[in-house]
């Protein structure tokens, strides 16, 4: 840190896409529009669970202005096959029966049919026209009450995977897991202390302020163009190619602006039906959920049980580390139980851990990613386990995590051993802040939690092309929600050795940049940046050679220095250097155009650790929690432009903050979700938080030219637990299940009071 | 499909015409801020929308012998910029004031927030302290009744088709009156109350001579605790009386476990913002 080497790399210049974004002028999913366009509606289930015994379209189908009508019929059966989305596997089997319920519905809200008409009134109407004839079943909605036995059960096919001998009876719980280093056992033998506790957290959505969205056109010839808001429209071609059986360069998406995604729009909901429905009636389709439907019929995370049991000695030495985990999947299996695992104990350094996780179907929308998926679940669990132990050690909590900190060297559980880290110096970082050193206010509390996230790499490709005023565009294939344009482009600027504002970074469709794997796993500026930084080395090469040209001295006899070529050494003779705007303008005389391209498959995705530090106080007559101090610490690798590493942090703790203490799904006993938006989904309005305190701890990953980390995700991993460990140190209540909203608080607070008094 | 008719009467006695001949498709359309709403997300399609913000008397605050007249279409940010009457019944303004967010409040109206009939509406158990009373005009003519008569059950009101209503009246103040209102949210803004509780007294020498209670959200209607009035009045407001007082807001509380509270959560509540608003009510008064 301060050492500025870069000229670009660590400064703040305005984010490319900001004046559209302010003047709204920025077009999103729901703002692209055609001649003679058709709008598109969803017939959502009533029921949690029920069978579809058949659907009557003929009434619905002879409305004037209903132009088509799709189900289930209208998509091709789909093998029983694993594909790569985002960070979540989804079965090709399973999404198409997401997008369309074909021999059940599986949760309220659950698509069984959809009506394109020539309005919207007459969609709707039309709607109310078809009649599913449902038998109804028992459902179940949570997760343990899914595992138990006689619970009803979702998919016939399921027998629980990871089990042996292998089970007979079909069952919930779609998959078992396990990961283990050293002997457990053994590891509990060496322990003075064991503290063991059992934590839930409610499911979460991601709350992306815009809904699902699309535009779909099927022309005669086959083609398909789809306008979207996705976090990837290389997946959306994807799924769309495998479900309705086209051809991948027939299908050319184009991403929209996109207003918060947060990982939940790395799946397809609407795409593959707007385009069925282009098919069938020959008109481009346009559909938008309403925000009922984004919550009703969109993933969330999981919700879960965490079960931790730690041991330690005395002087604060972690000797074993247990837990069970079990992750609600929704209605088809696929929860991030598996990282979630693999995130529990990354943290620290202990020679003897288990971990086993259980992924498990209910009668719930299909979870989703959500920013470091299953890691803040387990996190929740582990760090508040951890301060228990910090408690009845008599241990300062940041001190009990140092002394226990994974470092460069640490074996995970999980398998690999971490290269370069910076839990350490994230952990020295929070213990020598304002925030920590400050004395705390009359009748608040603190508490510290840490956070885990792998961040991942992927396919990327970009291209670089200078324009004939040697002016550069960037293009990348990644749609960009959280400034990722703003930081390809300076690190284009860099390896170009010219002004930013000379370069312009965009977004390209599909038929426009090759194949880019989606935005997600914190891997845009870390991997495409990768890309980017090849493109644009590639473009130096090839400015060399035109430079050599002209020079009449081998290309190697050049070289490129702030946006110059130069002569390598005098013996080349003295050459007046030549500007990357001098070589563009010359481009036609020595080779025709000057582009770059790159195209890899990043590997080395730095991992990333964050500490957060809290101040609240809780009202004790009514179990409200006042977040008044929030400090949020993280190694982000290299900061390219801080204001947007920042606000990943800002807006992961915010997000954070809302999972601890007001949101969740609320069902009926009919399981109906009750709470279908924003009023009563209760996220964090600006009034309720203070302003959230930054601390950027840069520890280069080495496996990158610029250092960089992912640094989106690991924000949300620790608030959960940091307000949990305040609110006991506040109140002296240990609160074990999310969220601690007022009510649950308030209960809990006043079961205490008569055994705190006898005490 | 249903097409909406929309008329803007210049008079209350054309307004009631219109209501009146619309057969119970007629709404009423002031602020708009619950109207639109509805009608957007499907629950309401009516056949007519009545504007009743081109009538004089709906749409100002007038003031007569030391009480005052707030028509049912003035806007909360009208009613918070009023000259005297925040001063005069400050709970009574603070819980107009807290529906809704800012843009919200230029448009939103006590009259309407009335009307919407919610159990949880922020005014009401503020207005049922104060002692409000209901200004409704029908196709019968012109008729008064109390705040805490006028809610049937949830979203119901007790007018009688074609009645709108008219405005809202303040009692004058005792010397020594003043008013509070609180509400608890789970969130700072932008939500709907768990518990609303209103309370208007008046101190002369340090005892409460007089008291009202108003309570939200704890029952189909918003309630009038008579109970818990009694509990202060003769007192200094102590803690004893307080724990009186609040302890007959719980016994009157029938709430609900919805989405936004339980039964032992909002019971527990009312108790708490009854202490609170008493205080704070009792501190204004005091100047």
């Amino acid at each position: 840190m301060g050492e500025h080497r870069y000229k670009w790399i660590g400064t703040r210049p305005n984010r490319p896409d900001g004046a559209d974004k302010v003047t709204g002028r920025a077009r999103f999913g729901a703002d692209f529009n055609m001649p003679g366009q058709l709008v598109g509606k969803v017939l959502r289930s009533p029921h949690a669970h029920a069978i579809i015994k058949s659907i009557d379209v003929s009434k619905a189908a002879a409305l004037p202005g209903v132009k088509a009508i799709v189900t289930s019929k209208d998509f091709p059966e789909q093998p029983n096959q694993i594909v790569s989305a985002g960070e979540m596997l989804v079965n090709l089997r399973d999404i198409t029966r997401n997008v369309m319920a074909r021999e059940k519905a599986l949760y309220d809200g659950h698509a069984v049919a959809a009506v394109a008409a020539t309005t919207e009134a007459i969609a709707k109407e039309a709607l109310g026209l078809i009649k599913v004839d449902y038998q109804v079943l028992p459902h179940v909605i949570d997760v343990e009450a899914a595992m138990k036995d006689d619970a009803p059960i979702l998919h016939d096919h399921i027998r629980t995977e990871g089990v042996e001998p292998k089970p007979t009876k079909p069952s919930n719980i779609a998959k078992r897991i396990a990961f283990a280093k050293g002997d457990i056992e053994a590891g509990f033998k060496k322990a003075e202390l064991v503290v063991e506790r059992t934590f839930h957290t409610a499911p979460v959505h991601q709350g992306y302020i815009e809904p699902h969205a699309v535009l779909a056109s099927a022309a005669e010839d086959g083609q398909v163009q789809v306008w979207c808001t996705t976090q990837g429209q290389f997946t959306v071609r994807g799924f769309c190619s495998r479900l309705l059986n086209l051809e991948t360069s027939h299908i050319r998406v184009t991403p929209s602006e996109i207003g918060g995604g947060f990982g939940g729009k790395t799946v397809v909901y609407l795409e593959p039906v707007a385009i069925r429905l282009s098919q069938k009636t020959g008109k481009p389709v346009k559909m938008v959920m309403s925000r009922e439907e984004v919550f009703r019929a969109s993933g969330p995370t999981s919700g879960g049980m965490v079960k931790v049991r730690l041991g330690a000695t005395r002087d604060g030495r972690l000797v074993a580390a247990d837990c069970t985990a079990a992750l609600q999947a929704g209605a088809f299996p696929g929860s991030p139980v598996g990282q979630g695992c693999m995130c529990s104990f990354a943290c620290y350094d202990v020679d003897h851990i288990r971990v086993i996780g259980y992924d498990v179907v209910s009668n719930r929308p299909k979870v989703a990613a959500y920013r470091a998926p299953g890691a803040p679940i387990l996190a929740w669990g582990v760090e508040s386990a951890m301060d228990i132990l910090a408690q009845e050690l008599g241990i300062d909590p940041i001190d009990l995590r140092l002394k226990n900190a994974a470092k460069k060297g640490t074996k995970t559980h999980y398998g690999p051993t971490f290269n370069t880290i910076g839990f350490e110096e994230c952990l020295q970082a929070a213990k020598n802040s304002d925030h920590w050193k400050s004395p705390l206010k009359p009748g608040f509390a603190r508490g510290i939690a840490a956070g885990f996230w792998f961040n991942i790499g992927g396919d990327s490709s970009a291209a670089a092309h200078v324009g004939e005023d040697g002016t550069v565009t960037i293009i990348s294939g990644n749609p960009d929600i959280g400034g990722s344009r703003a930081s390809l482009a300076m690190m284009a600027a860099e390896e170009l050795g010219i002004d930013y504002t000379k370069v312009r970074p965009i977004v390209a469709d599909t038929s426009s940049i090759g194949f880019n794997f989606l935005t997600g796993g914190s891997r845009v500026t870390f991997a495409t940046g990768l890309a980017v930084v090849e493109a644009a080395r590639d473009v130096v090469r090839e400015l060399k050679k035109r430079a050599a040209k002209i020079w009449e001295v081998e290309p190697d006899a050049v070289v490129w220095e702030n946006g110059e070529a130069k002569p390598a050494s005098t013996n080349v003779g003295q050459q007046e250097p030549l500007s990357l705007a001098k070589l563009a303008a010359m481009a036609g005389k020595t080779g025709g155009p000057i582009n770059g391209h790159g195209q890899l498959n990043a590997q080395g995705a730095g991992p990333g650790f964050g500490v957060h530090i809290v101040d609240l106080k809780v009202d004790r007559d009514t179990g409200i929690v006042v977040v008044d101090r929030f400090t949020a610490v993280q190694d982000v690798g290299t900061a390219v432009h801080p204001s947007y590493v920042e606000g990943q942090l800002q807006g992961g703790a915010v997000q954070g903050i809302g999972w601890a203490v007001n949101e969740e799904y609320i069902y009926s006993a009919k399981g109906k979700l009750e709470n279908p938006g924003f009023l009563d989904y209760r996220m964090p309005v600006a009034s309720d938080l203070p302003r959230i305190e930054t601390i950027l701890v840069e520890v280069a990953n080495p496996m990158h030219p610029y250092g960089v980390r992912g640094v989106g995700e690991v924000p949300i991993v620790p608030p959960m637990a940091a307000i949990g460990n305040a609110v006991a140190r506040a109140t002296g209540v240990r609160m074990l299940d999310l969220p601690m909203s007022p009510p649950r608080l308030s209960a809990a607070m006043d079961a205490a009071r008569p055994k705190m008094a006898a005490e | 499909m249903q097409d909406i008719q929309y008329a803007a009467p210049k008079t209350i006695d054309e307004a009631v015409a219109l209501v009146a001949g619309a057969n119970g498709s007629g709404r009423i359309l002031a602020g708009g801020t619950d109207l639109l709403v509805q009608m957007r997300s499907g629950m309401l399609s009516p056949g007519l929308i009545v504007d009743v913000k081109k009538i004089g008397e709906l749409t100002r605050i007038s003031e007569e012998g030391g009480g005052f007249v707030i028509g049912a279409a003035v806007s909360g940010a009208q009613i918070g910029e009023h000259a005297r009457l925040p001063k005069a019944w400050p709970g009574v303004v603070e819980a107009i004031n807290l529906i809704g967010s800012k843009q919200i409040q230029g448009r939103a109206s006590a009259g309407g927030n009335l009307c919407n009939a919610s159990p949880a509406a922020d005014s009401v158990p503020a207005l049922i302290a104060a002692g409000a009373i209901v200004v409704v005009q029908g196709p019968k003519g012109r008729r008064e009744m109390p705040v805490e008569k006028f809610h049937a059950g949830p979203g119901r009101s007790n007018l009688t088709p074609g009645e709108i209503v008219v405005g809202l009246k303040l009692p004058p103040r005792a010397a020594g009156s003043a008013d509070a209102y609180l509400r608890l949210i789970p969130r700072t803004e932008m939500d709907i109350a768990v518990v609303g509780c209103g309370v208007s007294l008046t101190l002369q020498n340090g005892k409460c001579t007089a008291a009202r209670v108003g309570l939200g959200a704890v029952a189909p209607t918003p309630l009038l605790v008579e109970e818990a009035g009694k509990a202060l009045v003769g007192t200094t407001l102590d803690e004893a009386a307080l724990g009186k007082a609040a302890a007959a807001c719980r016994a009157a509380c029938k709430p609900i476990d919805d989405k936004r509270g339980t039964i032992a959560y909002r019971t527990k509540i009312a108790g708490v913002l009854l202490q609170r608003a008493a205080k704070i009510a009792a501190d204004r008064a005091k100047g």
